[in-house]
C-alpha cells in the first residue's frame, strides 16, 4: 500500500472510519430486523424496500461490501505487520495485568465474525441474488401466493438449533469485539477527551445491546417457528 | 613545568565577560567545518556544548557510555535551576546570584567565573523556554519560581520535581537536531578510556565500543571532558552506577591538574542504607526541610530501643525528643545549609541516637506541619470546632499537594507511610564541588584540553547551593565553552585533520589494550564490587563528612595498600572483545582507588575547615560558634591543583590563590 | 527469602538465547529488585561463571536505562515504577521469576537482559526538537505567556523516560505512546507550532521505519508506563498526524 495509507496511524484511522461505518450499519440492520418480531407486515415491507430499491442495492451494498473487505483486509495487513514487530515472543507473557482480552484479541473475534459473514451470505444473500438476479424475480413474493417470501424464509432459517447456536456465538464474539472496537475507533480517530468516558459507556452499551438483539431475533425465531 | 594561569581578563567584574568575548579569536564559518571537536559526557554540560558547537559549524563527536544521550545523571536532579531574572520583584540581580553563590561555596570559589555564570543565568532560562522546555507556570501564563536554602530571593525554574530531566531532554533536543544534520557524530556505549596528546597538545582519544569490545582511536582538533562528578568514589553516593572519575582522571595523569578533590557535598536527607546489599542511595529533595522537623530521641534507651525495634517513633514523648537543628541553630533551624545539616546528624548518630537499625538515620518528621496546615485550613473553610482527625485530614492533603510524588518514592523504598512514622534520612555523597582545573577559558592545564559541568573545579567553591548544578553545566556548555573554545582553535585553521596512525595514537591504544588484558587474564580472587565497597568504606569513615589528620593518614595508607591488593587480586570474568560490565567496573574502579588517595591527601592538606569540607582540628573554640567549622582565610585562601607524578601520594601541590576584589570573606553564622 | 530466577540468557545478538535457572538465597524483601541481581552476579562471578548483563544507570527510575520484562510485565508487577524501583517484598519466598530482555524487532537483544533502543533516538533525531539555536539572544523566557493548562499537560507528556517499557509490553511492538508523549508536548507549546506539520510526519514515518508494529488501542502501555503517560497523547498525535496530512 503506497501513499497515505502506507503510514501507520493513515492505517488506523481508515481501520476505525471504516468500523464506524459498520457500526452504524449494524444499528439499520438490527431495527429492521427488530420489527420481525411484532410486525410480519413490517417487516416484509422494508425488506422488499431494502432489497429491490436501486439506492440501496447499487449504491449503499457495494458501499457496505467495500466496507466490511476494507474492514478485514486491513485488519489482517495490521495484524501481519505487528506479527513482523514482535518476532520474537516472551516465554512468560501476563497480558491480563495490563489489558483486557478483548482488545488483545480483536484478530480472532474479528475471524469468528467473518466465518459468520460467510455463513450469513450462504444463508440469506447468495439466495436472495440467486432469486433475484439469476431468476429475475424481483417481486418478493413467496412462489404462488401474494406474500411477501422475507419473514417466511426468515423463520425457516431459524428452525436448525445448530444454526442458532452458531449465530449466537458469532454474535457473543461481535459484541467483545465492539466493545473494544467502538472506544478504540475513537482514539484512533484522534478522539480522546473529556467525553470520552461517555464515549466508552456508550460503547459498552452499544457493543451488549446490539448483538443481544440480533441473538433475540434469531431466538425467537427458533421459539416461534 | 606547568605554572598555572588562570586567565581572567582584566577590569571591573561586572564587565570581565563581555569585554573579553569582543576581543577573543573567533573562526570563521567556511573554517569551523574543518575543525573537529571531541565531547565526552552529553549530560546538561555536555550535551549543551555538543550541541551548539555544532550549531556553530565545528565537527562534533559525542561519547556517552550509556545507551542514549538522554540518559546521562544530569536527568536525576530535582529541585530547579537558579537563574537571576528576578521575574519575581523580590530584589534579585546579578549580583546578588553572583553573592550569594560564592558565599553559599564558603569563599573557595573564582570570583569572575562565578559572575560570569550568574550573568549568563538569564539566558539559559530564554533559551530552555525556546526548546521547549515545560517549565512550570502560574495562572497568568508566566514562569514560577520558587525559593531555595541558603538565599534570600526566589530564582529558582522549575518543571515538578524533575527539573534535572527536562533541561537534559531540552540540550537532547538540540544534539538530535544536529546529528540529523550530521553535524554530531553520536556514540553511544562508547567510553573514553584515554586522551592523546600529540605535541602537547589533545588531539584525540582512545575510546572503547562497550558492545563489541572495539578500542578505537578518535581525533580532533580539541578535547573537551564534561563527564560529571566522582561521587561513586564512596561506592554509595546518589550518583548513577556508572558514573565515574575515568575522563578526568585519565587527563590528569597525561598533566590536567585536579583541583580541590576534597570538597565533596554530603547531602542531608537521603533515605538511610538499609543492609550491606545496598548499591546506591536515593535523594529526597531538600525541599523537605521547609516543612518536615528534624529530630532524634532525646533519651540514650530510647534510642536503643528504636534501634532493637522496641519503640516506634510516635511513641516518643514530644519532651522526650531532641529537634537538634532547631537546639543548635535556633535562627535557621532546620534550613541550615546541606554542609551543616548533614554534620549534626552524623555528630547524633555517632553519638548512639541513630533511629534505624543500622544507628544511622534521623526522623524527617511532617506532623508538625500537619497539623498547622490543617488548622490553618480549617480556619480558611469556617470549620469551627474541628475534630482532631478533620484537621489531620485537611493538613495531609497540603502536604501531599506539597511533596506527594516524594512521600510516594519514599514509601516505595521504604515501605513506611511517611504521613504516619516520620521518614527516616541520613545524609549521602550528592555532588562533587573539586574536579579538573581550568582557567577562565574552561582549559586544562593540557593545551586544548577542556573541562566543563561537575567534572570541573570552578564555580561552586567549597559548598554548592541547591540548583546551581544545573546552571552552572548548562551556562559552561551554552554559553561559555563555544566562545572560549574559538580562541584556541582559531591557531588551528590551517592543521588540517588529525591523523590517527601518529605514534602518538598508537602508543595510547596500546595502553589502553595491556590494561584490558591485564584485567581479563588476571583472574584473582576478588571481585570489582568487592574492591569498590572496601574503597568507599575507608573514604565515608576517613573522608567523610568528618575528618582529621589521623583518619586521613590512615586513609592514604589504606587505599594504598587495597589498590597494590586490587592490581593482584581482582578477578574480572568474560573477554575484551564483548560487552562485559564487570570490565568497564574495572577500568573505572581502578582510577577511583587513586583518585581516593588524592584526595584523602588534599584533605590532609586542607586544614581548615570550610563548606563541604570538615576538619575536626579547625573549629571555633569559644564563644557563640563553639564547635562550628573554622574557615582559615589566612592560610588556605587558594585552589589546591594537583599535579600527577606517578603515584597519587606523589602529587605536587600548585595553589591559585583566590582574590576576592568584590566580595568581603566573612564567617558563615547560621546561629 | 529464596527464589528460583528464569533468566534469558543469551551471549550476543548472533546467539539464539535460551532460558537458564538460577537459584538465589537469603534476599532481603528490602533489597531491589536489581540488588538481587547484584548478588547473583555476585555469586557466579565468585563460581567462575559469567554474570547476567543487564541496563541499569541511575537506580531511582528516571534515566530509563532499566528494562526487564519480570514475570510478564516489564518492570515487573508493581504500578507507575521503573525495574530499579522494584523491591523484593513484592515477592514471596520460594517465588518462581521469570526475567526477559524488553522484546520487538525494533529492540534487538545485544547481550542477555540487554537491548538495543536507538531507535528511540533516530524516531527523536527526525524531529523531536525544536529549531533554535543557541544564541543567549532568544526572546525573553515571559515573552509570551503560555497556559498553565497547557504547560502543565506538556509536562505530562514530557516526563516520558524512553524506557521503551510500552513498546515491550504492547502485543504489537507499537512506540506510538513514546512518540504521541514527545509530539503532544510540542504540540501544547506555541514553540512547536512552527514546525509542527513536518514533526509529526517525519517522526511518525521514522517510527513506521524502524519496525515498531501498530497501536491497537489495547491500552497496556498506559498501564505499565512507569511515569503514567496518557494514551491521550497518541490521540493527540493521531489528530496531528490527520491535521497535518489532510
Amino acid at each position: 500500500m503506497s501513499g497515505f495509507l502506507s503510514s501507520s496511524i493513515a492505517r488506523k484511522v481508515a481501520m476505525a472510519l471504516s468500523a464506524l461505518f459498520l457500526i452504524f450499519f449494524l444499528i439499520m440492520h438490527l431495527s429492521v430486523n427488530l420489527t420481525s418480531l411484532f410486525s410480519e407486515t413490517l417487516f416484509n415491507h422494508l425488506s422488499h424496500f431494502m432489497g429491490t430499491n436501486p439506492m440501496v442495492q447499487f449504491l449503499l451494498q457495494p458501499i457496505l461490501i467495500f466496507g466490511v473487505v476494507f474492514h478485514f483486509v486491513m485488519g489482517f495487513v495490521l495484524e501481519l505487520k505487528n506479527k513482523k514487530a514482535t518476532a520474537v515472543k516472551y516465554a512468560k507473557d501476563n497480558g491480563a495485568a495490563n489489558s483486557t482480552w478483548t482488545s488483545r484479541n480483536m484478530v480472532y473475534s474479528g475471524l469468528v465474525i467473518l466465518a459468520f459473514i460467510v455463513l450469513h451470505f450462504i444463508d440469506f444473500w447468495i439466495p436472495e441474488l440467486n432469486v433475484k438476479y439469476v431468476h429475475g424475480d424481483m417481486s418478493g413474493l413467496l412462489e404462488g401466493t401474494q406474500d411477501f417470501r422475507y419473514f417466511e424464509e426468515l423463520q425457516h432459517k431459524f428452525v436448525n438449533p445448530l444454526r442458532v447456536l452458531a449465530y449466537v456465538v458469532s454474535f457473543v464474539l461481535l459484541g467483545l469485539h465492539l466493545s473494544h472496537g467502538f472506544q478504540s475507533a475513537f482514539q484512533s480517530m484522534g478522539f480522546n477527551n473529556k467525553y470520552t468516558k461517555t464515549v466508552k459507556a456508550a460503547g459498552k452499551i452499544y457493543s451488549i445491546i446490539v448483538p443481544a438483539g440480533f441473538i433475540l431475533v434469531a431466538v425467537f425465531h427458533f421459539l416461534n417457528h | 613545568m606547568t605554572t598555572l594561569n588562570s586567565r581572567i581578563p582584566k577590569g571591573p567584574i561586572k564587565d570581565k565577560w563581555t569585554t573579553y568575548k569582543d576581543k577573543i579569536d573567533l573562526v570563521n564559518p567556511a573554517n569551523k567545518r574543518n575543525i573537529d571537536v571531541i565531547v565526552v559526557g552529553t549530560g546538561l554540560a555536555g550535551g549543551s556544548a555538543a550541541a551548539s558547537l555544532a550549531e556553530l559549524g565545528y565537527n562534533v563527536k559525542a561519547f556517552a557510555y550509556q545507551d542514549s544521550p538522554r540518559r546521562a545523571h544530569s536527568i536525576a536532579a530535582q529541585g530547579g535551576i537558579n537563574a537571576a531574572k528576578n521575574y519575581q520583584g523580590d530584589g534579585d540581580s546579578t549580583y546578588r546570584l553572583f553573592y550569594d553563590t560564592v558565599k553559599g561555596g564558603d569563599y573557595r570559589s573564582r570570583e569572575a567565573n562565578v559572575h560570569r555564570l550568574a550573568e549568563v543565568s538569564g539566558n539559559i532560562i530564554d533559551q530552555c523556554v525556546a526548546q521547549g522546555v515545560p517549565f512550570a507556570r502560574d495562572y497568568g501564563g508566566l514562569l514560577d519560581n520558587r525559593s531555595f536554602g541558603g538565599v534570600l530571593v526566589s530564582r529558582t525554574f522549575y518543571a515538578k520535581g524533575q527539573t534535572g530531566q527536562q533541561l537534559l531532554l531540552g540540550a537532547y533536543s538540540a544534539m538530535n537536531r544536529q546529528i540529523a544534520r550530521g553535524k554530531i557524530e553520536m556514540h553511544n556505549r562508547h567510553e573514553m578510556l584515554d586522551v592523546v596528546l600529540v605535541d602537547g597538545k589533545a588531539r584525540g582519544i582512545i575510546a572503547r565500543n562497550m558492545i563489541t569490545g572495539e578500542i578505537q582511536r578518535h581525533s580532533a582538533h580539541a578535547v573537551v571532558i564534561a563527564s560529571g562528578g566522582y561521587g561513586n568514589v564512596y561506592f554509595l553516593s546518589t550518583n548513577a552506577m556508572g558514573s565515574n572519575v575515568t575522563a578526568g582522571w585519565k587527563i590528569h595523569k597525561k598533566g590536567a591538574f585536579f583541583a580541590n578533590p576534597c570538597y565533596t557535598q554530603i547531602h542531608p536527607t537521603c533515605i538511610p542504607r538499609s543492609g550491606d546489599y545496598q548499591s546506591k542511595l536515593t535523594l529526597m529533595s531538600e525541599s523537605l526541610r521547609n516543612d518536615g522537623r528534624i529530630w532524634v530521641p532525646a533519651k540514650i534507651e530510647d534510642a536503643k530501643a528504636i534501634q532493637e525495634g522496641k519503640l516506634k517513633a510516635t511513641e516518643i514523648a514530644e519532651e522526650d525528643r531532641d529537634y537538634y537543628l532547631e537546639r543548635r541553630y535556633p535562627a535557621f533551624g532546620n534550613l541550615v545549609p546541606r554542609d551543616v545539616a548533614s554534620r549534626a546528624a552524623k555528630e547524633r548518630c555517632d553519638a548512639g541516637y541513630g533511629v534505624n537499625a543500622t544507628g544511622e538515620a534521623v526522623y524527617l518528621d511532617f506532623a508538625a506541619a500537619i497539623d498547622r496546615y490543617g488548622k490553618e485550613q480549617a480556619k480558611i473553610k469556617g470549620i469551627d470546632n474541628a475534630s482532631a482527625s478533620e484537621i489531620y485530614d485537611l493538613g495531609q492533603a497540603v502536604v501531599e499537594a506539597k511533596y506527594g510524588n516524594l512521600f510516594q518514592m519514599y514509601e516505595k523504598i521504604v515501605d513506611e507511610n511517611p504521613y504516619k512514622t516520620p521518614m527516616m534520612i541520613y545524609p549521602a555523597t550528592h555532588y562533587t564541588m573539586g574536579g579538573v582545573w581550568v582557567d577562565y577559558n574552561l582549559m586544562t592545564t593540557i593545551p586544548g584540553c577542556y573541562c566543563i559541568g561537575e567534572a570541573n573545579f570552578s564555580d561552586h567553591g567549597a559548598n554548592r547551593l541547591g540548583a546551581s548544578a544545573l546552571m552552572q553545566g548548562l551556562a559552561d556548555g551554552y554559553f561559555v565553552l563555544p566562545y572560549t573554545i574559538g580562541d584556541y582553535l582559531s591557531d588551528d585553521i590551517r592543521t588540517g585533520k588529525i591523523s590517527t596512525d601518529s605514534p602518538e595514537f598508537e602508543e595510547a591504544e596500546k595502553s589502553v589494550k595491556e590494561l584490558i588484558n591485564f584485567f581479563i587474564s588476571n583472574k584473582g580472587e576478588h571481585s570489582v564490587d568487592y574492591y569498590h565497597k572496601k574503597l568507599g568504606e575507608i573514604m565515608w569513615d576517613k573522608v567523610g563528612m568528618s575528618r582529621n589528620e589521623k583518619g586521613l593518614k590512615e586513609a592514604m595508607a589504606e587505599i594504598k595498600a587495597l589498590r597494590e591488593d586490587f592490581w593482584k587480586n581482582v578477578n574480572v570474568p568474560g573477554t575484551s572483545d564483548e560487552m562485559n560490565p564487570e570490565l568497564e567496573k574495572a577500568t573505572r574502579v581502578a582510577d577511583f582507588l587513586e583518585l581516593g588517595e588524592l584526595f584523602a591527601k588534599d584533605a590532609l592538606d586542607r586544614n581548615e575547615s570550610c563548606g563541604g569540607h570538615f576538619r575536626e582540628e579547625s573549629v571555633e573554640l569559644d564563644g557563640e560558634q563553639e564547635g562550628e567549622a573554622k574557615r582559615n582565610d589566612k592560610d588556605f585562601a587558594y585552589v589546591s591543583a594537583w599535579e600527577y607524578k606517578g603515584e597519587p601520594g606523589d602529587a605536587v601541590l600548585h595553589k591559585e590563590e583566590l582574590e576576592f576584589n568584590d566580595i568581603e570573606l566573612k564567617q558563615r553564622s547560621y546561629k | 527469602m529464596n527464589l528460583t530466577l528464569k533468566i534469558w540468557r543469551q551471549k550476543n545478538a548472533d546467539d539464539k538465547g535460551q532460558l537458564v535457572d538460577y537459584k538465589v538465597t537469603d534476599i532481603s524483601e528490602h533489597m531491589s529488585f536489581l540488588e538481587m541481581m547484584d548478588v547473583l552476579n555476585e555469586q557466579l562471578i565468585n563460581k567462575g561463571e559469567e554474570p547476567v548483563a543487564f541496563d541499569h544507570d541511575c537506580r531511582e527510575g528516571i534515566c530509563g536505562m532499566c528494562s526487564m520484562y519480570i514475570n510478564g510485565e516489564a518492570h515487573g508487577p508493581d504500578r507507575g515504577i521503573t525495574t530499579c524501583q522494584l523491591h523484593m517484598r513484592s515477592f514471596k519466598d520460594g517465588d518462581t521469576i521469570h526475567i526477559e530482555p524488553f522484546r520487538a524487532t525494533a529492540f534487538p537483544v545485544i547481550k542477555d537482559l540487554v537491548v538495543d533502543r536507538t531507535s528511540f533516538d533516530r524516531i527523536q533525531q527526525s524531529g523531536g526538537y525544536i529549531s533554535v539555536n543557541t544564541s543567549g539572544n532568544t526572546q525573553d523566557a515571559n515573552a509570551t505567556p503560555i497556559s498553565k493548562i497547557d504547560a502543565d499537560k506538556a509536562m505530562d507528556a514530557a516526563t516520558c523516560i524512553g524506557c521503551g517499557a510500552c513498546v515491550a509490553t504492547c502485543k504489537n511492538s507499537s512506540a506510538m505512546l513514546f512518540v504521541g508523549a514527545k509530539v503532544s508536548q510540542y504540540a501544547l507549546l506555541p514553540q512547536g507550532q512552527v514546525e509542527a506539520t513536518e514533526r509529526v510526519l517525519s517522526m511518525v514515518q521514522q517510527m513506521d521505519d524502524e519496525g515498531f508494529g501498530n497501536c491497537t488501542n489495547t491500552g497496556a502501555c498506559e498501564v505499565e508506563c512507569p511515569k503514567g503517560i496518557s494514551l491521550e497523547n497518541i490521540a493527540r498525535m493521531n489528530r496531528e498526524f490527520l491535521k497535518a496530512s489532510l
